[in-house]
């Protein structure tokens, strides 16, 4: 199927410091990219660049191989890039489903809120997604990690997402919240409508959830591998060489 | 959890309140008690309904129309502005010039009129004045980052000063013929009228729009609602102007039910009874929770204080002390409640 997007030549400064040197990168339709990188390696810039928070300094972004400029959240998400910040985006003393029409709530022909849908049309969404939760009218805070990551995808995904951008999805979670999670991707790839790309920190997730691994170091992608020819000895071998280096170049 | 063994005492109630529930929990009883945890506005009804109950039987004429008329007036502003007050709490920011407001917009109506402006112009001019107050507090507070407490308090004084300014210190006459005067403010039960048209619109605003939810929005998560593509600042200097309009009204009703401008009215007597009211009635200062009808059933617990004390011959001293210590106990109260909450019930907003 092809291309869905392509990143050239990114990159990104805040004052002195470069969050991004320049990065190249690309997604296949129906693919899970999985994006790792030490802290600071510039992992939350690149996703917030893709997700339109920040504009980048340089460098372009193609969407089905068209040029796009990224202008703001609510524009990326026109274009169908949606993304689940680690804090995602929840408000906890709204119910289930306020949140996932948070700011593209249904209206009746009066602008008035319709309840009713919002909450048919949420519990049909998390139904979808396989996700088991006591009912769309309780209010976020009184569902688990693992829940309320579902509830943030389920959102994107009900939005008619093309491309989700997960930002330490299994950040904080046990492991049976994060299993809960890992399945709930693994249903999303085999649905083959949504493509990924997720910031991982563990590398054996990496390799439960990944079709291809990127390893983004010191605001550029050192690695891109699919996870089929690779491994995690492979993997921490390189962030070690990889570290060693920038702490040469740091120290020079 | 609720509990399974059926309080008798709260079966009555249960089927009176079961027509509120939307929810069906197990037990006629368990949805009684969750309605009366679960739902800030019942609690504060029924210590309102007990406030009135009590000085029915302790004071002469509690009941009489006048003593009813008394009443209404002693609410009605408060509720008004304390309305404008519960937007702002739940997206998280505070007005503390909403006094201040109070008593310029009334002079501003009163210039315009004095200049040749028609009256119900000069009413909406007035407002608009209003709103640009709460405009610039918003902008302030939202774009320079100002915390919202000191951008107000810096309004606070500086307003004092323009109204004392414009008016030399001096009280005016309100403007206005029979049918304006009774209308706005002077009739014997516009203002309170006002107040409760004002709190069901706004319930309704709160409840039922984007505004609403995205004023709980904005407040509960401020970087998740940002993060969810809600313009947050707009949000919250719309809540800023919202404020201020309500402010310049219950101004103006108050000007013209006691005929006259005066540049020392509202004042922060008026604004801290509006916050005491939100926060009685359940509006969180921290933000992300709190109701319009709860703000209104909070200035009716000071308004019936107050009337009942005033008439009981309790000195203005006296009511300043008892007023204190019924708001600690209200919080003490409601700090205990939400644990309960926490621990069992629904904690819907």
């Amino acid at each position: 199927m092809g291309e869905v997007l392509r990143v050239e030549g990114v990159a990104k400064r805040f004052g002195p410091v470069t969050a991004l040197r320049n990065v190249d990168l690309h997604l296949e339709h129906g693919e899970v990219l999985g994006l790792l990188g030490d802290n600071g390696a510039g992992k939350s810039t690149l996703i917030k660049i893709l997700s339109g928070y920040y504009k980048p300094d340089a460098g372009a972004i193609y969407l089905d191989g068209e040029p796009v400029e990224i202008s703001s959240v609510v524009h990326a998400r026109s274009l169908g890039i949606d993304t689940v910040y680690q804090d995602l985006a929840l408000v906890d003393e709204l119910s289930v489903f306020h949140n996932v029409f948070l700011n593209r709530e249904i209206l009746h022909p009066i602008p008035l809120l319709n309840n009713r849908a919002m909450r048919r049309r949420a519990a049909e969404a998390i139904n979808d997604i396989g996700v088991d939760i006591p009912s769309v009218k309780v209010p976020v805070a009184r569902l688990s990690g693992g829940q309320r990551q579902a509830i943030a995808i389920a959102r994107s995904v009900h939005s008619d997402a093309r491309i989700l951008l997960l930002d330490e999805p299994l950040a904080a979670m046990g492991v049976r919240e994060g299993a809960l999670v890992l399945d709930l991707i693994r249903r999303l790839r085999e649905s083959g409508d949504v493509s990924i790309v997720m910031i991982l920190h563990n590398y054996v997730h990496v390799f439960q959830a990944c079709d291809r691994v990127n390893l983004l170091n010191d605001g550029e992608i050192v690695l891109d591998k699919p996870t089929a020819e690779s491994s995690v000895e492979e993997l921490t071998e390189i962030v070690v060489k990889e570290f060693r280096n920038g702490r040469r170049h740091a120290g020079s | 959890m609720a509990p399974e063994t059926a309080d008798p005492a709260a079966a009555p109630e249960a089927a009176a309140a079961g027509s509120v529930a939307e929810a069906a929990p197990p037990t006629k009883a368990a949805r009684a008690v969750e309605l009366a945890l679960g739902r800030r506005e019942l609690s504060i009804a029924v210590v309102t309904i007990a406030l009135y109950v009590y000085f029915l039987n302790t004071v002469v004429d509690f009941a009489s129309t006048e003593n009813l008329q008394t009443l209404g007036t002693f609410i009605a502003a408060t509720a008004i502005i304390a309305a404008g007050q519960v937007f702002l709490m739940i997206s998280g920011e505070i007005d503390l010039s909403v006094g201040q407001v109070f008593a310029l917009t009334a002079f501003v109506m009163y210039y315009l009129d004095d200049a040749g402006v028609p009256l119900m112009l000069a009413v909406v001019l007035s407002l608009v004045g209003a709103s640009l107050i709460g405009l610039v507090n918003g902008l302030i507070t939202t774009v320079i980052g100002v915390s919202s407490f000191i951008t107000t308090l810096g309004a606070f004084f500086f307003l004092n000063g323009l109204t004392l300014t414009i008016s030399n210190g001096r009280p005016v006459a309100t403007p206005g013929g029979e049918t304006f005067t009774n209308i706005f403010g002077g009739g014997a039960y516009s203002g309170i009228l006002w107040a409760i048209g004002i709190t069901l619109a706004l319930q309704l605003v709160l409840m039922r729009t984007r505004w609403g939810l995205h004023t709980f929005a904005v407040g509960g998560n401020l970087l998740g609602s940002r993060e969810a593509g809600i313009r947050v600042r707009w949000v919250k200097t719309r809540n800023f102007m919202l404020a201020s309009t309500l402010a310049g009204f219950a101004g103006i009703l108050e000007a013209v039910r006691i005929t006259s401008t005066d540049p020392l009215a509202g004042g922060s007597g008026i604004m801290f009874a509006a916050i005491a009211s939100a926060v009685i009635g359940g509006t969180l200062l921290a933000g992300g929770s709190g109701t319009v009808i709860g703000a209104f059933l909070g200035a009716c617990v000071l308004g019936i204080l107050r009337d009942g004390f005033t008439l009981q011959g309790v000195s203005a001293f006296t009511f300043d002390l008892i007023l204190g210590i019924a708001i600690l106990v209200a919080m003490v109260v409601d700090i205990y409640v939400t644990r309960l909450r926490h621990r069992g019930g629904r904690g819907e907003t």
